[in-house]
């Protein structure tokens, strides 16, 4: 099977620019990428795009065509939309594309604009990723969905908020030295507890802010890097997507997101490689709680487990299985069609080594990036491996 | 969408709940599933029958809403629960119980009230 190369990486600041429109911002990612990949633009030979609120944001259907002309590009562009997971599943489709020899380079990404909505027209955005008859309309919310969750999660496990503030300070911290993330500010257990609550048990620093900004890989099959001497030392080397019934409360377990399992599944399988292969991870952090039900499903840790994986020191920085040295969406932000593609973005410069970041794993060759839609109802993983 | 337009399967179970008539699909293989459905969401039998609804459903989890949705602006604060009546939950406002008195386990019962916000029906469990 051929190999897939990640050739260029880019992407917009994350952050509140409500006044730019999403094709200002994938514009932008796609120029980064593609002057970071080094490859001539005639030869981008399709865009796989993921966005996910643009008809309530912006008013606009359509996209693929509309983001490929931002990007100057000539060829046939097609949307995603799995939710948050949107550019995830892009990424996973031009992956498929170019080992099926359907094409040799593939720009792909995602963008989306929410900071114009508003606090309470985003939260109205991002409900409609639930089931609009039998949760929706009882009064559900994106962070409520997951305060369910979350409490299952502690009943079932004896757990408790001390343990997400420890997640939350430790993605902050990561990003810190993000010049692209929304927060590159460092919290306390103080302000985590001090802040207010939005859906019992998690509070405002449980969730990711509402956030704008696009994302772009650029993707090209083994040989063309070869014939055109690409430096892209950084291979998916796996995909998996999984998927659940949409409304949580049909699911077997309340505490558990077997979706992102049997992604992680396929993924491992694809690449050849086992849990113990990997060294680091980022992981779809839309709440504190997200970061944990991921762990678990990854099988990086057993069920109950990965609640106190960041308390111990594990999931740091300067832990053994470092977690979202990006900053995850909890502190870099999440511009939800831009998440799977960011993510993406980040592990290949991590392990690249030119990441603000990659000097907390200097020795790092295989990654993994976790991308969540809704309540999980939709995953998708991949395996990124350095291969020089 | 107008207000006339209905969407069969969910007004029709709404409607049938107001009535204390309420009723899960269920599948020869056991599996219970919420309307509209052609098939067994679980798998894929299309010989579905109306079952009652059990009287009581125990709540399974929940969350003190704070920060709502324009459509629930006015109902919040507000409590969501996720209540289980055997072979299916049902995901409602939780009613008739102080936020402080609200627990796992609670035995429920299933109810169609208004929402605060606006005049559109709500799916409501209210201790039992």
């Amino acid at each position: 099977m051929s190999q897939v190369r990640v050739a260029g990486v880019g992407q917009t600041a994350f952050g509140q620019y409500p006044d730019r429109t999403g094709r200002d911002l994938f514009g932008e990612a796609a120029a980064e990428a593609i002057d970071d990949a080094g490859v001539a633009r005639d030869d981008v030979e399709a865009l796989y795009y993921g966005n996910f609120m643009g008809e309530l944001a912006e008013r606009q259907g359509h996209q693929g065509p509309l983001m490929a002309e931002a990007a100057g590009i000539d060829a046939p562009a097609t949307r995603f939309e799995t939710a948050c997971a949107s550019s995830g599943a892009a990424v996973r489709n031009a992956v498929l594309s170019l080992r099926a020899g359907a094409a040799d380079v593939v720009l792909v990404g995602g963008a989306e604009r929410m900071t114009n909505l508003g606090t309470a027209g985003a939260t109205e955005a991002l409900a409609i990723a639930a089931d609009e008859l039998w949760e929706v309309r009882a009064g559900m919310t994106f962070p409520g969905a997951y305060a369910l969750m979350a409490r299952a999660y502690f009943d079932r496990h004896g757990a408790d908020r001390e343990a997400l503030a420890h997640v939350a300070i430790k993605n902050h911290a990561n990003a810190v030295d993000n010049e692209k993330a929304q927060y590159q500010r460092e919290i306390t257990e103080e302000d985590y507890f001090d802040a207010p609550t939005v859906s019992s048990p998690l509070g405002l620093y449980d969730a990711c802010p509402i956030t704008d900004g696009a994302a772009a890989l650029v993707l090209v099959s083994e040989a063309y890097a070869a014939d055109h001497d690409v430096d892209a030392p950084v291979v998916v080397a796996g995909s998996g997507q999984g998927g659940d019934d949409m409304a949580l409360h049909d699911r077997d377990h309340l505490d558990r997101t077997p979706a992102a399992d049997e992604a992680a599944a396929a993924a491992y399988e694809d690449a050849g490689v086992a849990v113990d292969d990997l060294d680091l991870a980022e992981v779809h952090d839309c709440f504190t709680i997200a970061e944990v039900l991921g762990l678990e499903s990854l099988g990086v840790y057993d069920h109950g487990e990965a609640i106190g994986a960041a308390r111990r020191g594990e999931t740091t920085a300067d832990g053994d299985f470092p977690v979202n040295l990006s900053g995850g969406l909890k502190a870099k932000g999440h511009p939800v069609g831009a998440t799977g593609a960011s993510q993406v973005g980040e592990m290949t410069r991590l392990l690249r080594g030119d990441h603000r970041n990659s000097d907390a794993v200097p020795d790092a060759e295989v990654g993994v990036t976790h991308n969540a839609g809704g309540t999980v109802a939709s995953a998708v993983v991949h395996v990124l491996e350095v291969d020089r | 969408m107008s207000d006339e337009v209905r969407d069969a399967g969910y007004d029709d179970l709404l409607d049938a709940i107001a009535e204390d008539q309420g009723y899960y699909l269920e599948c020869p293989n056991g599996h219970g599933s919420l309307p509209p459905r052609t098939v067994c969401p679980t798998c894929g039998d299309p010989d579905l029958a109306e079952e009652p609804l059990a009287s009581a459903g125990e709540l399974e989890t929940w969350t003190l809403t704070t920060v709502a949705t324009p459509d629930f602006e006015g109902d919040a604060p507000y409590v969501l629960g996720v209540a289980s009546f055997g072979p299916v939950r049902l995901t409602g406002q939780v009613r008739g119980v102080d936020e402080g008195e609200v627990e796992t386990g609670l035995t429920v019962e299933a109810g169609v009230e208004q929402r605060e916000t606006t005049d559109d029906p709500l799916l409501v469990l209210r201790p039992r």
